[in-house]
């Protein structure tokens, strides 16, 4: 005899849920959002905060992977100088779509302090970004809270559709 | 939006001059006033010239030629115990009197003293150097190579250390825009999407205190937010901040705020 109970008068009688082929696909992409780890400075750290054991993002099926071919999104985390800059554009190319872009901290939003030669003046000079985090270096609960706001966008767009490819340009 | 000033050469002139204003000088001792260092620049000058030699905040400073540094080094390395280079760069006088000043910053552990070599090179020209002595230099070299422009002859390896190699311009040079020039503002267009591109995507934002709240290509107002693109009319009702859609998620169990409980207890 089965211990949990079963609505019987529901779907039909049937123990199961319905659904459409977007939300399903949807559901798996939000809960699995892989990030390419991409600590550029101190806003590293507090990326690194969020994924360990106090703030555990792995709960929210976010993963850190070193590797852009196994990565949904980047963290871009910290100042990105110049000479960095061909490197983060060749990594985002890299990542297979469907790839989102979340830019932490103020220097990546805009450059920030660095108002220098060397830095470049917010990374969506580069390539293009779903989400800006506010903050010097923004707290992990603000990452999450991107995180979740990632995930809210990812369930809010047609997964079936062919997705159009992101390009600045 | 602040008012623009042409910032052409806002580096070369100085932003302020005071003509009754004399700048204050750490006061310097005689080098007879030191034993120590009495007796290593009587040493010193007994084989090269010595300009000019001073002690300033118990550091010995001494100006040579700039043909003598290898010898000069090498001198007081064996000789005199200063057995490590702390640190080598030069100094910008361009200005004034077109003119380089390069300094070595020497320890010696075992006297306990730092003695300052220094000498005046040209524009243009190259120093010798002392990378085979101090490996220390090695990378010293380089960096004042990338910075300034100053060549060491003799160096293994005499390329940029800290900007990229296909860079233009030496960033620490006093006619260098702190937020440079021309080909620093494109630098990254132009070499990941090419110089067609710079029409697209625009030049940098470099005033800091532009704050533009009708901007919604780039940032959204807080509280307020609109889809991107949207024409902001200054009206936006505010807008709640929820983790998740109203109707819930699929198979996801919903986190409402009023339903969550605070916990005030320190010793939770």
């Amino acid at each position: 005899m089965a211990q949990h109970k079963v609505n019987y008068t529901q779907n039909g009688g049937l123990p199961v849920a319905l659904t459409s082929i977007d939300k399903i696909v949807n559901w798996g992409r939000s809960n699995s959002i892989w990030a390419l780890t991409y600590g550029l400075a101190c806003c590293g750290i507090e990326m690194m905060a969020s994924g360990a054991s106090r703030y555990d993002f792995d709960r929210f099926g976010t993963i850190f992977r070193a590797s852009p071919r196994q990565a949904d999104v980047m963290i871009v985390a910290g100042t990105l100088t110049k000479k960095h800059a061909e490197f983060i554009k060749r990594l985002y190319d890299q990542m297979t779509e469907p790839r989102w872009v979340i830019s932490m901290g103020s220097c990546a939003n805009t450059g920030g302090m660095f108002n220098t030669y060397a830095t470049v003046q917010g990374v969506d000079r580069i390539i293009p970004v779903d989400l800006y985090l506010p903050g010097c270096a923004p707290r992990p609960e603000t990452l999450q809270y991107g995180v979740m706001l990632l995930q809210k966008k990812i369930r809010a767009n047609e997964a079936s559709r062919a997705q159009k490819a992101k390009r600045l340009m | 939006m602040r008012a623009y000033k042409p910032k052409d050469d806002v580096q070369a002139k100085s932003y302020y001059t005071d003509r009754y204003y004399v700048s204050p000088q750490v006061p310097k001792q005689t080098p007879e006033s030191d034993e120590v260092f009495n007796a290593d620049l009587e040493a010193i000058k007994s084989k090269f010239d010595v300009s000019d030699a001073y002690i300033q905040v118990e550091q010995l400073v001494i100006f040579i030629n700039a043909s003598d540094i290898y010898g000069v080094l090498e001198f007081m390395r064996d000789e005199l115990e200063y057995t490590q280079l702390s640190e080598m760069s030069a100094i910008d006088w361009l200005a004034k009197d077109n003119t380089f000043e390069i300094f070595y910053q020497m320890l010696s552990m075992n006297k306990r003293k730092r003695i300052r070599v220094k000498y005046f090179i040209d524009n243009g020209q190259a120093v010798d150097s002392v990378e085979k002595l101090f490996r220390s230099a090695d990378w010293s070299e380089r960096e004042m190579f990338d910075m300034f422009g100053i060549e060491a002859n003799g160096h293994p390896f005499m390329k940029r250390i800290l900007m990229p190699y296909d860079w233009h311009g030496y960033p620490l040079l006093k006619t260098y825009p702190l937020e440079g020039d021309e080909f620093a503002a494109w630098y990254e267009v132009d070499k990941i999407f090419g110089k067609e591109a710079r029409d697209v995507i625009g030049p940098e934002l470099r005033d800091t205190a532009k704050v533009d709240r009708y901007d919604s290509e780039r940032f959204a107002r807080l509280g307020h937010e609109v889809p991107k693109g949207t024409k902001i009319t200054g009206n936006e009702p505010k807008s709640d901040q929820n983790y998740q859609e109203d109707g819930g998620v699929f198979l996801i169990k919903k986190f409402d705020k009023k339903d969550s409980v605070v916990i005030d207890d320190p010793q939770r």
